[in-house]
Formats: structure tokens, sequence, C-alpha cells
């Protein structure tokens, strides 16, 4: 009763003020989850937020020749926009894929945060965007390649699996990157079961469909190499005369071993450096690269960007190697691209730049340019120079040789009326004890005959070509399509 | 009624105070609370698809003449009740229709909003029909009885239906699910009220006197105590840890508000401790709730992905402080009960911690309008029945937001108003019509009735003691002070 000294209202106050409690809690607990540990929970890997709002919008395109190759599509799922391909097969090695399930590859993945938009270079004002939980649309990826050149390319490889790469010789620009067989990145896109099925067959196929050969696989260089033995030979001054006799014997024993190497060609005992280059002949190569000696060797090699591990265009780049703890006999292999020299076809498209650019090479790059959606560059590939692969006077005598090859030696597949190619041929003996298909390459450059500097260097391999025709087989299959590819870039 | 003039001391005359009755306010917070509604209606089709939603109108139009004729009840039949407990319920429920029917565009094959409007009519209908009928809340003292009988006919009746997600509490009608458990709250709430109104001193009493249980407190304790061991019993057997948690704090509130005892309550909470700890460990269910609060991201390290609770917290920090704007926010991710038990993460992530705190404070604000209305009144039933009403509320709302929010551990029940699930919105629309009612008595109705109580109320804070019981009609407070004439 309230009386008797026992007020109620006295305790009906205390359990207002337990209730106040248990508000007050309720409100501190609330600004731990939602101020204090916010970010620890956003940031928790099983929180699907970030998935959600990085396909909750279209995302960027990349662009080839000023046209989108990609596009987005809505799906309606929790997921929303799908990325889709414009010609997924022939792109694929440059793109590759943006899948919501596999995540993304090859510039997909590189420029991910352009393209998704989450990239703080897209806005004008970052902190707003955090304020206002708005996210910049996705930004455009605009790259180097031209059109044409990765279209002859892909066409002509066709059926056969291969690689090719062209660059700009003066800029680096990466104008064509084909691989075959391709695949079709917008398989990948989306959440369903096909997704998976066509993710376990892609994996699964016996020719690699997803493997970009013209980057991410390196191949034995066969006699292409021997440009780069030819610069070290001429760099060091162990050949002073392009047309004086090498003390070559055919066939020629290799050093500390009683193994000899042979000629697929007539003429090579003490032939020219001339007659050597356009003919190919391995045993004087083996001979120049072992009296050049190994470090003349390695550091020409480094200069065309051998054994460099960082190589990103802006994907990683598979290093190629020329292996440099060789004994001699090793060293005369390695020096016609055998033993443990292995060269992506990026690497042998700058070899070719390297001679067409009078002995600088490039950075070789992808991305001419990321800009936001309406267009405004957010940053651009600035040109660098990689190094320096020989001296420019004997750039200018490889250039003679290649020049001769395709003129009158093994690359004449390659002559394009009205332009200055140059070229080599290679065959390169793979398997064990050689037994497999030989790989038939073909690196060259054209420069137009109006043009003070080459438009175009290029490299083609091709796994399985018809090996009937020995070491010209680079330039019976090869050299049509590096023809094709110069061709497109010099618009004929 | 007594006149001021029975009285034993002759008090200055209590000056018959004419509260301002504050419709006018009362009108101008519903309009104010509709449009808020039918503004974050209007929001979530703009940040959906950059349109008004088609029914917004409608929608408004709805919730509007519902407010209104709830109004026009009060303006009637209690015009001196507290102007903020019908805007704050309406405002709730507003909101919870609009956090539905938002969710319900993620689940287009399960519309559970205009079940929610129906439910919310007939909620406002008996609160119409509360505020109309019940003319003085007195009355309800004399059903003290029927109403445990009631209440615990109700508790028992969802064992007979099959269970749904681990509990027992629903019961399924020609398609409608009812959780009588909801109603039980206000049937206990009337019978804890009436039951220790009138047994208050000798509970006090005994419990003074000697110290530790006695026997006689064992007399008066004896039915109260069964009572609540039957209720938390066939909770437990019906797997519903939240409303026993409620059900247990509300007894511990009432018996603390009648006698002051802090003793009982220290009894209270080492038995309630006790049986939380035993459940806690022997009933799996609960058990995992227990072990999902420690560790609420336990199941993601075992690879199995973000349990509810993970998502539910993810939800809250995603909204931040501002939050994310209603429609745009992800707690679907939450899944089942999205819209029922964790409708308040919804809240938090749209609406951000602003929101939220805005939430928590209007449930404040209608749990400390309805305890100032228990302290207000005059008769020990009406205060206890205010206070008991109050913290059925506030312990629900602390009990379900702190169990999403890792507060506490979960346990299912409904936010008052917000959530999805009839019984628990037309059960809140009968617990804010009953503190209308109180309010209106504290307050003091139409002066030509009530001056008199008015005058007798002021006495009573002043006096504590009055000579006369029963002079005027036979009520429950009467008979209450027919017992205490003793010192």
């Amino acid at each position: 009763m309230t009386g008797n000294g026992r007020p109620m209202t006295r305790y009906i106050r205390h359990a207002a003020a337990f209730c106040a409690l248990l508000l007050l809690a309720l409100l501190v607990n609330a600004t731990r989850v939602q101020l204090v540990q916010a970010r620890t929970y956003d940031e928790n890997p099983a929180n699907r937020r970030h998935t959600i709002a990085r396909y909750g919008q279209p995302r960027g395109d990349i662009l080839v020749g000023g046209r989108a190759v990609t596009g987005s599509r809505d799906s309606g799922e929790q997921f929303r926009y799908e990325r889709t391909y414009k010609n997924g097969p022939l792109y694929a090695p440059v793109t590759g894929f943006a899948s919501q399930v596999y995540g993304t590859s090859l510039l997909e993945g590189a420029a991910d945060g352009v393209l998704a938009g989450t990239d703080p270079a897209l806005s004008l004002l970052p902190l707003w965007n955090d304020l206002a939980r708005a996210r910049d649309p996705g930004g455009r990826v605009v790259t180097t390649l031209d059109a044409a050149a990765q279209q002859a390319a892909y066409a002509g490889l066709g059926a056969r699996r291969g690689a090719v790469a062209a660059l700009e010789p003066s800029t680096g620009r990466i104008l064509a990157l084909v691989s075959t067989p391709s695949y079709d990145p917008g398989e990948l896109s989306g959440t369903g079961s096909a997704v998976a099925g066509a993710w376990a067959r892609l994996n699964g196929a016996a020719d690699k469909p997803m493997l970009n050969r013209a980057v991410r696989q390196t191949y034995p260089p066969g006699s292409t190499f021997k440009v780069v033995t030819a610069a070290a030979a001429l760099d060091s001054g162990v050949v002073r005369d392009l047309d004086a006799p090498t003390d070559s014997p055919d066939p020629y024993r290799l050093p500390g071993s009683s193994a000899r190497l042979t000629n697929e060609v007539e003429g090579c005992a003490d032939a020219s450096l001339r007659y050597a280059f356009q003919w190919s002949c391995n045993t004087v190569f083996a001979g120049l690269g072992v009296e050049a000696g190994r470090d003349a060797m390695r550091t020409t090699a480094a200069g065309f960007g051998f054994n460099d591990r960082k190589l990103g265009i802006p994907f990683r780049v598979s290093p190629s190697t020329f292996d440099t703890r060789v004994d001699k006999a090793q060293l005369a292999l390695s020096s016609i691209g055998q033993y443990n020299t292995r060269a992506t076809p990026l690497q042998m498209a700058m070899v070719a730049a390297a001679v067409a650019n009078y002995g600088s090479v490039r950075t070789p790059h992808l991305v001419e340019r990321t800009t936001t959606d309406d267009g405004d560059t957010v940053s651009a590939t600035g040109q660098h120079t990689l190094g320096r692969a020989m001296n420019p006077s004997t750039a200018v005598r490889l250039r003679e040789l290649m020049t001769d090859v395709v003129e009158k030696g093994t690359g004449t597949n390659a002559a394009i009326p009205g332009a200055t190619v140059g070229g080599k041929s290679g065959t390169a003996q793979h398997g064990v004890h050689n037994s497999g298909t030989p790989y038939a390459w073909f690196i060259s450059w054209a420069q137009d005959d109006d043009s003070m500097e080459p438009a175009v260097a290029v490299a083609v391999v091709v796994e399985d070509a018809a090996a009937d025709r020995g070491d010209i087989s680079g330039g019976g299959d090869a050299a049509p399509i590096a023809r094709a590819v110069m061709e497109a870039v010099l618009d004929r | 009624m007594l006149s001021p003039g029975t009285t034993a001391q002759a008090d200055p005359p209590a000056p018959v105070v004419r509260l301002p009755r504050r419709r006018g306010i009362e009108f101008t917070l519903l309009v104010m609370a509709v449009l808020l509604s039918v503004y974050g209606y209007c929001g979530v089709g703009l940040a959906r698809t950059g349109a008004v939603p088609p029914g917004a109108a409608g929608y408004g139009a709805g919730l509007g003449v519902l407010a209104l004729l709830a109004h026009l009840a009060v303006r009637l039949r209690a015009p001196c009740a507290d102007p903020l407990l019908l805007p704050i319920a309406v405002l709730l429920n507003g909101l919870g229709l609009v956090l539905i029917y938002r969710l319900d565009l993620e689940t287009p094959a399960d519309r559970a909003a205009p079940t929610q409007l129906v439910w919310s009519t007939l909620g406002v209908a008996l609160f119409i029909a509360v505020v109309v009928l019940l003319r003085d809340h007195r009355v309800l003292q004399r059903y003290t009885y029927v109403s445990v009988v009631t209440a615990l006919a109700l508790l028992v009746l969802p064992i007979f239906f099959p269970s749904v997600n681990g509990a027992r509490i629903w019961i399924r009608i020609a398609g409608f699910s009812i959780q009588p458990g909801e109603f039980a709250k206000v049937m206990l709430a009337l019978f804890f009220a009436g039951y220790l109104a009138a047994n208050r001193n000798a509970l006090a009493y005994t419990g003074r006197r000697i110290w530790l249980l006695q026997l006689p407190t064992g007399r008066v304790l004896g039915p109260i105590l069964a009572v609540w061991l039957l209720s938390v019993g066939v909770l437990v057997l019906e797997r519903d840890l939240g409303t026993s948690l409620l059900f247990f704090g509300l007894f511990v509130i009432l018996l603390y508000v009648a006698t002051g005892r802090t003793g009982w309550i220290a009894v209270g909470l080492l038995l309630a401790a006790c049986g939380a700890f035993a459940v806690g460990w022997l009933e799996p269910h609960v058990h995992s709730r227990v072990e999902d609060w420690l560790h609420p991201f336990a199941s993601i390290e075992a690879g199995l992905g973000p349990n509810q609770l993970a998502q539910s917290l993810f939800a809250f920090a995603a909204g931040g402080f501002l939050g994310t704007g209603l429609g745009a926010g992800h707690s679907i991710l939450i899944g089942f009960a999205v819209k029922s038990d964790f409708i308040l993460a919804t809240a938090g992530e749209e609406l951000g911690l602003a929101g939220l705190s805005a939430i928590f404070i209007l449930y404040g604000l209608l749990v400390e309008r309805g305890i100032r209305a228990g302290l207000a009144l005059a008769d020990p039933f009406g205060r206890l029945l205010a206070v008991g009403l109050a913290s059925i509320v506030a312990l629900q709302v602390f009990v379900i937001a702190g169990g999403v929010t890792g507060l506490i551990p979960l346990t299912g029940m409904a936010m008052p108003f917000l959530a999805q699930g009839g019984s628990s919105v037309v059960t809140n629309w009968i617990i804010v019509a009953l503190l209308m009612r109180l309010s209106d008595s504290a307050r003091g109705r139409s002066e030509e009735k009530q001056q008199d109580e008015e005058k007798r109320l002021g006495e009573e804070k002043r006096l504590g003691e009055e000579k006369r019981p029963g002079e005027g009609k036979p009520q429950g407070a009467g008979t209450q002070q027919g017992g205490e004439v003793a010192p």
C-alpha cells in the first residue's frame, strides 16, 4: 500500500531506471556493432555485400580500336550484372574472363578496379562516395590492340594450336595478342551450373583453351634465337664483317662432348654470318655463341628481355629464360634456341622489335589508357624503354640480315611489296629425343617504305605445324601468318 | 469515491488541476507519423525502381484512416489520455509495414505486407474496442483469476499442434497462424497486477519480519510461484525461451514494484540463473543459441557459411551511421525470419545507427509513457498493470533487439509493431489501448465524472492512508484498502 512508508512510486521509478538501463545497453551495443566493429564485419569474407555491390552495376568496357569488345547483361540475380563478350574467343587472350564464381583473369583482373568502379582515381570526390554510399560507374580500359591485326592473326592460326604477338617497335604498344585454340570467356560469366560445367570442361580440355600461349607459355625459340646470338656476336666483336667467313666446322662438335651438331642446309662450313643467318646454319651460331662467351650471351639476352621476372603488360608475362649456368656444350645449344632457352611469343616479338627499333627495347604494354565511363582519362600508360639490347650499329646490320632472310632466304613468304620486311624463321625441336612435332616459329618486322619508323614487329608460333620441311617450316607455316598481321598493321 | 472532506487530516483543498488534454498535439503527431510512414514507403519505391510505388496513396490513406479512427475513439472516450502513445504506435506500425513491404520486394512469391496490414487493421479495431468498451480499468481486477486460467490455456494450447521451426508456439486454424503466447502476455500481466495488488502487503510484511523463506510467505507466494513455474515449464516444453524470459522478467519487476523487497528478486534471479544454466546446457536447441551468441562466426570458420546471427551482424554493420537507405540494403541475406525476428536488422542496415536509435528511443518513450501513467495512477492495480504492460514492451524489445545485435543469446520473439506476425501486432495494439485507458484515468477523465478521483489522487500522494474504504462504487481499489486499516 502506498501507506506504511512504502511508496510504490519509488519502486516504479526503480523499474523505470531498469528499463532505461536496458535501453542504454541496446544503444551502446548498436553503436558497437554499427560503428566500432562495422569494418571488421564488413570485411569478413563471408559477407557477400561487397560482391553484390561489385556486380550491382554494369562493368566497364574494354575497348579495341574505339569499340567495346565487352558488355554487361542484367541477369536479375543477386549478382546482377554479368559480363558479356562481343567476340570472346578472338579477344580472350587479352580480356581474360570476369566470372562471378571464378574471379577475374588477364586484363579483367589487372584493371579490375577501374572496370568495377572501385578505383579511387575514378571519382573526383572519393570521400563523398563514402558518405553517400555511391559507387562510380565502371571505367573503361582502352587497349593498344589493332583490331585488324588481331583478326588477321586469329584467322591465320585458324584451327591450329599456336600464338601470335605483335608490337609497335617504337612504342611497345601491343597490336595483337592471339592464342589458339581459344574459348569464349562469356561462358564463365554468371553463377549457374552451366558456368561450373564450362569451367570444368575448359580446364580439363587436352588442348588447354584457357592457356594464353602468347604470354603464359614458353617455347624453345629454335632458330629465331639466332637473332640474339648474332647480336651478341656483333656487339662483342666476334664478328666484324657480315660477309667474312667464320671459323665454323660442319658438322660442329660440341665442346667437351662427342655429340655433333649438323645442319639442314648445305654450305654452312665456314659460312659468313650473312649466309649463316639467311639459311639458318646451326653449326655457325653454336660456334658464335661459344666464341662470344656466356657473359656476352647473357647480357645480350637480358637486354632483349630474357630472364625478366617482373614484366607485366599489365598482367603478368611468364619469364622467358636463357640459362646462364651452362657449360660450353650447353651454351652452344642454348645459342641456337635449344637446351634451356625458352621464350614466350611476346618475348620473340620484342626481339624482332628491338632489331627494328635500332636496338632499343620498349616496354610492351596493352593498355593505352583508362578512362571514366564518360571518357575522361584516369591514367595513361607512359612509354618506357625497357633496355638496350644492342648497339645501334649492330641493329642496323641485323636489320640487313633479317631483310635478306625475307628477300632471299627462309622467309620469302613474309615479303610485302612496298615495305621493308625483316624476318627470321625457326623450328624448335622438343619432346623426348626431339620426338614431338616441331614448333614452327617466325619473327619479323615491317617498315613502310614511306615511313621513318618500323610499324610492326610480330612473332608467330605454330605448335602443330606440318613438319616435313624441316627448318624452313617456320617460313612455310608461320611466315604467312606474320605477313597477314603485318599487312593488317600496314593497312594493305 | 471519496470526497476531500472525508479524509482525516484537513489538507489544503487539492487544486483541481485541469490538465490540458492535448488531443490536438496527438492529432498533429499522428499526421506526422502517417506522413513519415508514407515517406518511407515512397523511399523504398524510389530506391528500387526510381518511381513512387503505385500503392503509396492507398497505403497512406489506409494508415491515415486507421490512425484517424483510433484518434476519434480516443477523443470520445479517453480524452485525457497521453498524447504520445497513439502516434508512437502508429509510427512503429507504419514503419513495420514499410520494412515488410521492402522485404517483400526480395521475395515476390511470399508477400507478407498485405496480411500484416489486415492484422494491423484488426489491431486498431481492437484498440478502438478496448478504448470504447473499457470505461474503467479497475473492472479488470475482477478478472484476475479468469486471466490466469486463460493465459495458461493459451500457453498450453500450441502443445497440441505440430511444432514449427523447432518451437511449438503456433496454432493453425483455417490457414491462419496464431501465437497464443502473445495474448497470454497481456493476460499474465493482468493476473500479476491483480494478484500482487491484492496481496502485496502480505508479501512485503512477511519478507520484512523474517528474512528468508517462511511459511506465511510460501502461502501467499505459493499461487504466484506455481503459475510462474507452470508457465515457464510450458515454455520450456514449447522451446520458446524468449517468452519464458519475458514472463520471468515481468514477474520479477512486478513483484519488486509491489513489495519493494529486493530479497525476493535476489531469490528469483538465483533460481532463474540456475534454471537458465541448466536449460542452456541440457536443451540442445537453447545450447546452440548460446554457442552462436558466444561465437557468431564459428560456422564461417567451419566453412559452413555465415549463420543467421552473423548475417544479422553483417547487416547492422553495413548500415553504419546513416544506413544504406530504404530499399538499398541486403538484409535479405539473413534468409528465414528476416521479416519477423530479424526485422530490426533491416532497419539497422537501411536506416543506420541513427534510424535504429530513433526506433529504440520510440520504444523507450512508449515505455516511459506507460510507466508515467503508472506513477500518476492512484490504485495499486492500475499502477502495477501500467508498469507491467510497459515492462512487457521494454523486455520484449530488449530480448529480441539484444538477440539480433549479439548482446544476449538470440531467442525468437517479435519486435513490437515492427515485426511480421499478426498475433503480436494485435496484442501490442491491445497493450497500447490499455495504457491509453490507464493514462486517461491517471490524467483524469472528463472532469464532471472524475473530479473527485483527481482529488483522491492528490491526497494519496501526500498522505498515503485513507480511513473510509468502499464508500463509492464497489471497486478493486476499494476492497484492497479495506485490508489495510491495521495501523
